[in-house]
């Protein structure tokens, strides 16, 4: 079973308009470079430098994966990924 | 809503209307000028949301208070105020409290809401978005509805920021049964 990546309106440019995609990989990291295989560019909007942008939330269903082991964070199959934009400012 | 074929008359009476003649626009025109042209936007927000904000923002003085107003998935009249908490607990800065925004998010893709109204408070300052906030403007749909408590007064405003620029909305407070 893939694993099912939800994307937030701001990125579906990426996704052409979608909003649920399907990838597969291990880890998060390894799924990001799935889903930039069919959707280039989604990946670096994510991630900088091989860590989680800082105003990125990624969830693994209910978890922020910061609390897990962010790109390293292990993923089994049908497991539910959710990126939402952080909402912040000074 | 505008109508896309005529102008509207001076005597018809509709809460839709824009000023500046923009009503003989055809309706995709205005469509996409809409939240670009500060005498085209407009937020309409009921009385009883606004007071709540303002509540929640002397509240949490001197820290910033953050929020939304959700409404129905292709109004632009939030309905529903639901308040954040501010994970960065600052008075220069706010942040969603990210586990509290997956779930609020979730709650509002169940009841078909979007969160229209994006608000947070100025503690000592002027209620206009500054740099950081129009940097991580996230949402180019969304009013960012900012309120300030330097004083007493009542400050607000609202701006819609898209790929960096900032324009200015008027706030119309719907009061009563308007």
């Amino acid at each position: 079973m893939p694993i099912e990546v939800r994307i937030p309106t701001i990125l579906r440019p990426y996704t052409g308009g979608e909003k649920v995609v399907a990838g597969a990989g291990d880890t998060i990291a390894a799924l990001l470079d799935d889903l930039d295989s069919r959707h280039p560019g989604l990946k670096d909007r994510l991630v900088d430098d091989g860590a989680l942008r800082r105003f990125v939330n990624v969830y693994l269903n209910d978890e922020d994966v910061r609390f897990l082991g962010g790109v390293d964070t292990a993923l089994a199959d049908g497991d539910t990924v959710t990126v939402l934009p952080a909402v912040a400012g000074g | 809503m505008i109508s896309a074929d005529r102008p509207r008359r001076s005597s018809e009476s509709s809460t839709d209307r824009f000023a500046c003649g923009a009503a003989r626009w055809p309706t995709s025109t205005i469509r996409s000028l809409r939240g670009r042209l500060p005498w085209c936007a407009v937020l309409r927000l009921r009385r009883d949301l606004l007071d709540a904000v303002l509540a929640h923002a002397r509240a949490d003085h001197p820290d910033e208070a953050c929020g939304i107003l959700a409404g129905p998935v292709g109004s632009d009249t939030p309905h529903r105020h639901v308040p954040m908490t501010n994970a960065e607990r600052s008075p220069t800065f706010y942040r969603f409290d990210p586990s509290e925004q997956l779930r609020v998010w979730r709650e509002m893709d169940d009841r078909d809401e979007v969160p229209l109204v994006i608000y947070h408070s100025h503690t000592a300052t002027e209620p206009y978005p500054s740099r950081t906030d129009i940097a991580l403007a996230s949402d180019p749909e969304a009013h960012y509805l900012l309120v300030s408590t330097r004083s007493a007064a009542e400050e607000v405003r609202c701006y819609r920021v898209v790929d960096g620029a900032v324009e200015e909305e008027t706030v119309v407070v719907l009061d009563g049964d308007r």
